[in-house]
Order: C-alpha cells, then structure tokens, then sequence
C-alpha cells in the first residue's frame, strides 16, 4: 500500500501526459472524419457513377480490412517506397522525388500525424455508411416539397435535411464515437505515445517503477471516465432534437 | 385569355404510356378537378406541372408565357426550372409539412428565402421578415389554425397538417394551386374541415386543379371537369354535365361506381 501511495503520483502524471494524446488523436479524428465522411456520402449518392463507385471501392476496403493493419501501412508505407527509390532515380524524374519526400517526420509529431491520418480515412468511411443511410432515409415528399416551393437543391439540403438527417443518425454516430476512444488505443501499435503506451512504460521500467502492471489496468478508469462524458452529453443532444419527429 | 394552357402533353414511364395527348385550358379563377380510377395518370399530370416529371411532348403556357415546350430537347437549367415552378403550388396527399418546423416556420420558409435573393435583403431584413411573418399568419388564421402557429406537425391532426400544407403553397402566391388528393390520407371525420377551406379558395376565386375522389365535393365545387381514363381524357365538361349527363360509357361506369358507394 505505501509503494502504492508513492508510485501513484508519477504514474498519475504520466497517464494524464498519455491520456492528452488519446484525446488530442480522439477530437483531431472527429474533427476530420465527420465532414470527410459526409462529403463522401454526398458523392456516393451523387449522380456522377465513377465517383460511387471509387467511394464504394474505398469504403470496403477500409470496413473490410482491420484498422490496426491500416495504421501500419499508412505509417510504415511511405518510408518504405521513398527508401525503394534510389536518389539517382529521384533526380531525374520528378514525380519519383516527390514519393521520395513524401516521408513521416521522424518522433511523436509523425507518429502522431501518421495516426490521425489512419483514423480520419477509416472513421470517414464508417461515418459515411451512416451518414448515407440518413440521406436515404429521408422520405422524397420532403425533397419534393423543397422543390415545388422553389427551393434550391443546397437550401433544401441545408434547410430541410440535415436537421432531420442528423436527428436519425445520431444515435449511430454516437456509438462510432464512443468505440472511437477506445479505439485510439490501437494506435500505440506505431508507438504513439497515448494512454496505454503511458501505464505500459511502467512494467518495462520508467521514472524508477517496473514491474508494475497496475498503472496498465488504471488506464482502464482513463476510458470509462470519457466515455461516462460522453454518453451523457450525447443523450443530451438527442433530446435537445426530440422537439420533432 | 386562358391562365393555363396544356397542349398534346405526353409522358411515358420506360416503355409504359401513362399520359397520352393531354390538352386543357383553364381561366384564372376556374376551379378545374380532374377525376379517375387509380392509375389513370392524375398525379403525374399534376407533377407534369410542378415541373417534378419531365413530359415526353407538351407546350405548358401560363398567362401566355410558355414555360415548357419538351420539343426544345436542351434541358432547363436548375435556375430556370425554379423560377417556372412558382407559378405552380402543389399541397400533396401526405401533406410533406417539414417536421423540425412550426406550422410558422413551414409556411415562412420558402418566402424568407426567396427573399434572401433580393437586393434590399440585407438592409431591410427585419422589416421583410416581419412582413413575411405577418402574412405567414394571415394564412394560418385564414385557415382556423390562429392557436396551432407554433405547433411541430407531429402536435397537429391530419386536417391541420394539410390546412398548414396549403398555408404553405399560398405563401408564394401561386398563379395555379393544385392539390392531389387532399384529404385521402385523412381519417374519413376530418376531411370536411380540409374541403371547407379549399371551398372557401373557390369562392375567392383562387385557380386551382384538384385531383380527387370526393365526388360530391367535385361536382359541387369545380367551375370544369375532367375525367381521365388510362392516360387520356376521355370526357371533360362543366360539372352538371359531366356528373349529370355524361356522354361516355366509361365515365358512366367511373361514377355509377361511386354512386353505388354513397
Ligand atoms: N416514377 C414512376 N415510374 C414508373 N411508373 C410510374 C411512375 N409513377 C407513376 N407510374 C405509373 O404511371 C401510372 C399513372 O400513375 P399515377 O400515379 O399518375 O396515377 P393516379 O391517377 O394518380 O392514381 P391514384 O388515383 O392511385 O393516385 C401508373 O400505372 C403508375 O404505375
Ligand atoms: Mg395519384
């Protein structure tokens, strides 16, 4: 219990450090996939065929596949073309050059860039199958109705649709949000440094503590304390939209 | 001079004929319902006009401006078609009101925003707003709604969902209000209040097309009738004719139907 008490601030100082670049990964993915996702769902609904079917394409791969192989890759993948091309080939070519340059920066900035990256793409394409099927959802006659009162085709979208559209996507959306958090996780695979890279440091020695697993299962209390959040600011939401139905 | 002109209107779904050399004129004023068993073509006429089907043929004049002739094949742009389709108003048979607003905002909306299109909008916004407002509410009172204003649809009846509904397509002031069906969504005890209000437009000589299977109401409303048969029409007339003395077998077997039923 007295080592408890002593190694409890260190740790609790480290797991903050940790728990900022799970929320710092958590609120840059949201902030990029819920408008990347929507313009997807905008051109898989779109009339433009070629345009569907890329964005069909992308989405199965990216649902299709684990993201923790989608990190690896996006992470790992352009280091590993740019040092495929020898600088000789990079001079004369300036497209070859380019993909030469195009390289994480070394250290937590790249890590960090690399995942946000892996987590916006992946989150978009689920966020866009929601999004989709609250476009669809809405019955014609509200369209129609837009267009018979001489609406345009961006104000009946912006006017009439998305309120509604975003009322019967919320409850989805909120899910994806809440598996998001705890899907930051996946990130320490590229060695990000977030929560759980934080509490592991801890069994492998740091700041004089080893061999301690319990800062690894404390970061649990990380987690269920956000996603308490959450929930409840995410009820709050849906029933500020319940005036209509 | 005619308000409305419709001449050699065709329209096919793929390979089905469902409008064939449909040709109708109207005065402004008229009340004109268009009868028929289902199927016959009266909604796609009346989206037809709303410029929400695009006819095969036809020459859609109104006051002699011709709004469509389908024989020029360029497309309209979006912004053309907008503008052609305010001379029409639609109230349609699941009254399509926008939920997230009050009775208010549902009829205020498309005024406000073509508002929003004219120069003096950004210096006279209060006073344009108000003004919308204001006869936002006229209409709503016109209606019997003056204690419903700012009820959310789900809070109202059918009948005065539909009452709303047709607030809303006044509020632009359309040359020609059509409605399909007004009140077949509605339970049987409150279609009287949607009728009385649509008779009172009559009587103020609003122009307007109404598709219907109320009979009764037709006949005794309409200024002309028309009565369409698997895409045509087969007989069209002034009520007493068409309802008292009809000259086609198949009009006579269309009413006996509903007479058999009363
Ligand atoms: N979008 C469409 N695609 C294909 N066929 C259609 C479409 N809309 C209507 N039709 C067909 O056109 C014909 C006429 O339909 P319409 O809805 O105009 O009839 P209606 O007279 O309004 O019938 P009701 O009294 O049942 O409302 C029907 O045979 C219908 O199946
Ligand atoms: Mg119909």
């Amino acid at each position: 219990m007295e080592q408890f008490l002593q190694q409890f601030p260190v740790v609790f100082n480290s797991l903050n450090v940790g728990f900022l670049q799970t929320m710092k990964l958590f609120f840059v993915t949201l902030l990029g996939a819920l408008p990347l996702g929507l313009l997807l769902a905008l051109g898989e609904v779109s009339r433009a065929r070629v345009l569907r079917g890329a964005i069909k394409v992308l989405v199965w791969i990216i649902r299709g596949s684990p993201l923790m192989i989608q990190l690896l890759i996006i992470y790992y993948g352009p280091g590993l073309l740019a040092g495929s091309i020898s600088a000789e080939a990079a001079e004369s070519n300036w497209f070859l050059a380019f993909l030469r340059s195009c390289k994480w920066s070394g250290g937590e900035d790249g890590r960090f860039t690399a995942a946000a990256v892996a987590f916006i793409i992946n989150y978009a394409c689920y966020f866009c199958e929601i999004y989709r099927g609250g476009i669809q959802g809405i019955p014609v006659g509200q369209e129609e109705a837009g267009l018979v009162l001489g609406m345009t085709g961006w104000q009946i979208f912006f006017k009439v649709k998305l309120l509604q559209m975003i009322k019967a996507i919320l409850p989805p959306i909120s899910n994806e949000i809440i598996t998001l958090v705890k899907d930051t996780s996946l990130a320490r695979i590229i060695s990000l440094q977030e929560v759980i890279w934080a509490g592991q440091a801890f069994l492998k020695g740091s700041q004089g503590i080893s061999g301690a697993i319990w800062p690894l299962f404390f970061t649990g209390v990380y987690y269920l304390v956000a996603n308490g959040l959450l929930t409840v600011g995410l009820a709050k939401l849906e029933k500020k939209l319940s005036y209509f139905r | 001079m005619p308000i409305l002109e419709v001449e050699h209107l065709r329209k096919s779904f793929g390979q089905t004929l469902v409008l064939d050399d449909i040709s109708f004129s109207m005065e402004a004023g008229d009340t004109l319902s268009i009868i028929g068993s289902s199927g016959s073509g009266k909604t796609t006429l009346l989206r037809c006009l709303n410029f929400l089907e695009r006819p095969d043929e036809a020459i859609i004049r109104v006051r002699d401006e011709v709004l469509l002739d389908a024989s020029h094949a360029d497309r309209l742009s979006a912004q053309e078609t907008r503008k052609k389709r305010l001379h029409f108003g639609l109230v349609f048979q699941s009254f399509n009101l926008f939920p997230q607003y009050t009775a208010l905002q549902n009829v205020m909306l498309a005024e406000e925003l073509l508002a929003r299109e004219t120069p003096g909008w950004k210096t006279h916004k209060a006073e344009i707003t108000a003004r919308i407002r204001a006869h936002a509410e006229d209409l709503l009172r016109e209606m019997g709604l003056a204690n419903r204003m700012n009820n959310y649809p789900h809070q109202l009846s059918g009948g005065q969902c539909q009452r709303v509904a047709i607030a809303r397509a006044l509020a632009l002031s359309p040359d020609i209000l059509c409605f399909d069906e007004p009140t077949s969504a509605l339970d049987p005890e409150l279609t009287g209040e949607v009728l009385r209000v649509i008779r009172g437009l009559a009587e103020r000589n609003t122009t307007m097309v109404i598709v219907t299977h109320e009979m009764a109401f037709a006949r005794d409303v309409s200024s002309h009738v028309i009565f369409m048969d698997d895409g045509r029409i087969c007989e069209q007339g002034s009520p007493a004719e068409v309802f008292g003395n009809p000259q086609q077998e198949r009009t006579r077997q269309f009413l006996s139907r509903y007479r058999d039923e009363n």
